[in-house]
């Protein structure tokens, strides 16, 4: 994984996470998308098919169930990205 | 947080959202007098909410069937299909769906939800890939979750969207399977079936086909989307439940696909659970039957439905893109939501409620359940009664 590629993916996903959040919270890459977002199900797979076209990837939705923070969502879209 | 906390959180979560008494989900239904009317508390209410699309559920051959069944049978199986649970009504059945779809062969299961259940992990598995409609049944998507293969969902009906998933997937199209309803349970639209078909050829991948809100509703013999759209021969598996025109509980998968057969020995929703009581297994058999002579039944389903899709959108009210027996009204307040289903019952009309996040787009819904047996004039009277809430509630 290149750093660029690290932050882009990361800037992309705190602008996203941010308008999609109920609560005030500064996110950054250590924030919980479940307990301090209060990001529901449905608007968590709604966000991965927009970064699915954002980098043309596909994002398994089983490989969401070992993820909990922003850094970890960056982490595994950086993964597939470079695989892809 | 500890399990018990977890829970304490979700119950929290649902308070918030439903206020105290307020039992919208789960509510008792006391007694049924038919196919249209039951008692909710002290009120004798219309019932707009239940999945009776043909009005069967007191046809009187269903109830014959089921009664002889467990005067000669007994009450249940107490015993999975695998072992002493495969009677001659299971087996039975079994033939008659593979005939009703034209297939070689058909298997039943004992819930719907087991048949998506059973088929998909049945059929794929760890290195093999799901692709599935957004708005896809807690069935299929559980079904896959069990399968162990990579689920990628597509937008909901949009064929460009998921031509691009299919196109990122390479060679994996091979062993991909697409996953798509005849009629979904949200908005009551089809699936652009033909669409599908052209892509699953295109890529070269596998298709199953549920029909659970369609069977019994759509084509000439109650097939479901395939009959409508003559496209039986290109879908690979169907799958479909009895708990909705069928007015029983149960599920089966129909398909030309030998190996179907198979799943008997690798599907464990299929091995270990106990088969349909006998008198389910009648009841369903004389049901499937008067389904497949009911042109009769489903041109008065479409007459009610048009009735109220169509008042529904004169009156204002957001709507699905088509009418089906599935009718909401579309709302993106959720308290309007929720005053519009209390003062429903109030009227003694019951429909369903749906908050976020089970709805799609983070809408509410007020879900009608239209069927054969509803007369003209309860059309109307539900009808009247959503144009009066409209005014009360959305323009007050």
């Amino acid at each position: 994984m290149t750093n660029n590629n690290y932050n882009e993916i990361i800037e992309l996903l705190c602008d996203r996470l941010d308008s999609l959040a109920d609560s005030e919270v500064n996110i950054t890459a250590e924030t919980n998308l479940i307990s301090e977002l209060s990001i529901d199900s449905v608007k968590l797979l709604n966000l991965i098919m927009e970064i699915e076209d954002a980098f043309d990837i596909s994002i398994p939705i089983n490989a969401l169930a070992d993820v909990q923070t922003v850094h970890e969502l960056a982490s595994l879209i950086s993964k597939i990205k470079s695989a892809s | 947080m500890n399990l018990l906390e977890k829970l304490d959180a979700a119950a929290a979560a649902r308070k918030a959202m439903l206020p105290e008494g307020v039992g919208a989900f789960g509510i008792p239904i006391e007694e049924v007098y038919s196919a249209t009317e039951a008692r909710i508390g002290k009120r004798r209410v219309l019932l707009l909410g239940t999945n009776n699309y043909l009005g069967l559920t007191f046809a009187p051959e269903c109830i014959q069937a089921a009664h002889k069944a467990l005067d000669e049978e007994g009450t249940g199986t107490t015993g999975s299909r695998m072992a002493n649970g495969s009677y001659y009504g299971h087996r039975a059945l079994e033939r008659e769906f593979a005939d009703f779809y034209d297939c070689g062969s058909g298997i039943v299961f004992t819930t719907g939800y087991q048949a998506n259940l059973g088929t998909i992990s049945g059929l794929v598995g760890r290195g093999d890939t799901v692709l599935i409609d957004g708005d896809s049944h807690a069935s299929i998507f559980d079904g896959c979750i069990l399968s162990g293969a990579e689920i990628i969902r597509f937008k909901h009906n949009d064929m460009a969207d998921m031509e691009k998933r299919l196109r990122r997937l390479g060679d994996r199209t091979e062993t991909t399977l697409i996953i798509v309803e005849g009629i979904y349970s949200m908005l009551g639209d089809q699936a652009p079936l033909a669409d599908i078909v052209e892509l699953k050829n295109k890529y070269r991948c596998t298709l199953l086909l549920d029909e659970a809100h369609s069977l019994g509703v759509l084509g000439e013999t109650g097939q479901g989307l395939v009959e409508k759209t003559g496209l039986q021969k290109e879908v690979d598996f169907i799958t479909g439940t009895f708990s909705k025109s069928l007015c029983s509980i149960g599920g089966f998968c129909v398909s030309n696909h030998p190996q179907l057969d198979q799943l008997r020995y690798v599907s464990h929703p299929y091995i270990f659970t106990a088969s349909p009581s006998p008198a389910t297994i009648a009841s369903t058999r004389a049901a499937l039957q008067l389904l497949r002579e009911g042109s009769h039944l489903r041109r008065q389903l479409w007459k009610n439905c048009t009735q109220l899709y169509n008042r529904l959108a004169e009156i204002g009210y957001q709507v699905g893109p088509e009418p089906g027996p599935v009718i909401a009204a579309i709302l993106d307040n959720p308290k309007q939501a929720l005053q519009i289903w209390q003062r429903l019952l109030e009227k003694n009309i019951y429909v369903n409620l749906i908050l976020p996040p089970a709805a799609p787009d983070g809408k509410s819904l007020v879900r009608c359940s239209v069927n054969a047996a509803h007369t003209t004039e309860q059309m109307t009277y539900v009808g009247d009664s959503f144009a009066n809430l409209y005014h009360e509630i959305l323009q007050s």
